[in-house]
């Protein structure tokens, strides 16, 4: 049991999961799904700045940040204990393509060659750590959710505005992976 | 309309996009444990479903995996018919309470935003979910992807007046 556990899990398994998180988190406690909200109460609780947009109540919303801080420990047991034994399976494709861009590790979750605290202060682990991180997170405050908050939540209630916000992410990412990575990756 | 109306329009305007607990129930905060442990389940389905792998998001963008296509379409599937049927019985929460759940209104942000996001996802491989998960898994650099993410929800709301919407 435990070694299949710890085999990577089939999509379907983790859609079911993940969808089921909607009526769980409405019939516990009332709480609509949204992760990124949680950064909207990190500013909040720590660099508020006399900001609007940072002041409210954002006790009434601390479940989130105990959602999120969550995730991080099932990030470490799941990698630590549930550790998967062998390498990622990438699609053929896709490993020739990013191998041509310069990408050097596919053994694990994300390529150490650039997520790594040595390539931070080299301009391309700058533009993937950084700069990325950053259209995140103002993106995801500028459209009011993210794929948790819009594509699942809000698809889940049937609001077209965050279909329309759901495309937007789709062809920001396309935009990004066909036209810009491919320079990017070779800086 | 009195400036009061205005100002209380604008701050439902403000927090209905995020504020997302619906509760009127007063509880201690040790009550917040059994949304810990959901987040822990989640980070855990999030990392064993590779979701947080930067090389999935890469295939979901270049049509060549149906993995991420497949999670995110059985997870609506299974929340609309969880919204459903909670809307058709009227299922009330443990507190006994009616279930909320606020309609999104339009504004350009989803669309600038969520363009912006989208450029940024393809680039970090996460959105702002499997960045916990992936700081969890031992990729420590990544509490620079979220302390970025965290300024970038700041500068956001520095700039929300000035920004279209």
């Amino acid at each position: 049991m435990l070694e299949f556990i710890k085999q990577p899990w089939p999509w379907y398994i983790a859609g079911i999961l993940i969808g089921l998180t909607v009526p769980a988190l409405l019939l516990i406690g009332n709480k609509s799904f949204g992760i990124s909200s949680s950064l909207r109460h990190i500013c909040a609780a720590c660099i508020p700045a006399n900001i609007k947009f940072f002041k409210y109540d954002w006790k009434k919303e601390s479940w989130n940040l105990f959602f999120v801080g969550g995730v991080a420990i099932g990030g470490v047991i799941a990698s630590y204990v549930l550790t998967n034994p062998n390498p990622m399976v990438i699609a053929e494709s896709t490993k020739q393509a990013l191998a041509s861009h310069n990408v050097k590790d596919f053994e694990h979750l994300l390529p150490t060659d650039i997520f790594s605290w040595e390539s931070l202060l080299t301009l391309r682990g700058f533009i993937f750590i950084v700069v990325g991180g950053f259209m995140v997170g103002f993106g995801t405050r500028y459209a009011g959710g993210c794929t948790s908050g819009h594509a699942i939540m809000g698809l889940s209630n049937l609001q077209l505005p965050s279909l329309i916000a759901t495309c937007c992410f789709m062809i920001g990412g396309f935009v990004m992976t066909w036209l810009i990575l491919p320079f990017l990756l070779n800086l | 309309m009195t400036t009061n109306q205005v100002t209380k329009e604008n701050d439902e305007f403000e927090l209905k996009e995020t504020c997302v607990n619906n509760s009127e129930v007063k509880k201690p905060w040790t009550a917040n444990l059994v949304y810990a442990f959901m987040g822990i389940l989640f980070g855990i389905v999030f990392v064993k479903a590779e979701i947080v792998s930067w090389f999935r998001i890469q295939e979901m963008f270049r049509f060549e995996s149906f993995h991420m296509y497949g999670v995110i379409g059985t997870a609506v599937v299974v929340g609309i018919i969880s919204v459903f049927i909670i809307k058709k019985y009227n299922l009330k929460t443990a507190d006994g309470e009616k279930v909320v759940i606020v309609p999104k209104t339009f504004n350009k942000g989803q669309i600038i935003g969520g363009l912006i996001f989208g450029l940024g996802w393809a680039i970090t491989g996460a959105c702002p979910g499997p960045l916990f998960a992936q700081i969890g898994s031992g990729f420590t650099v990544i509490s620079i992807t979220f302390l970025s993410a965290v300024a970038g929800t700041w500068v956001y709301g520095y700039f929300q007046d000035k920004l279209p919407h």
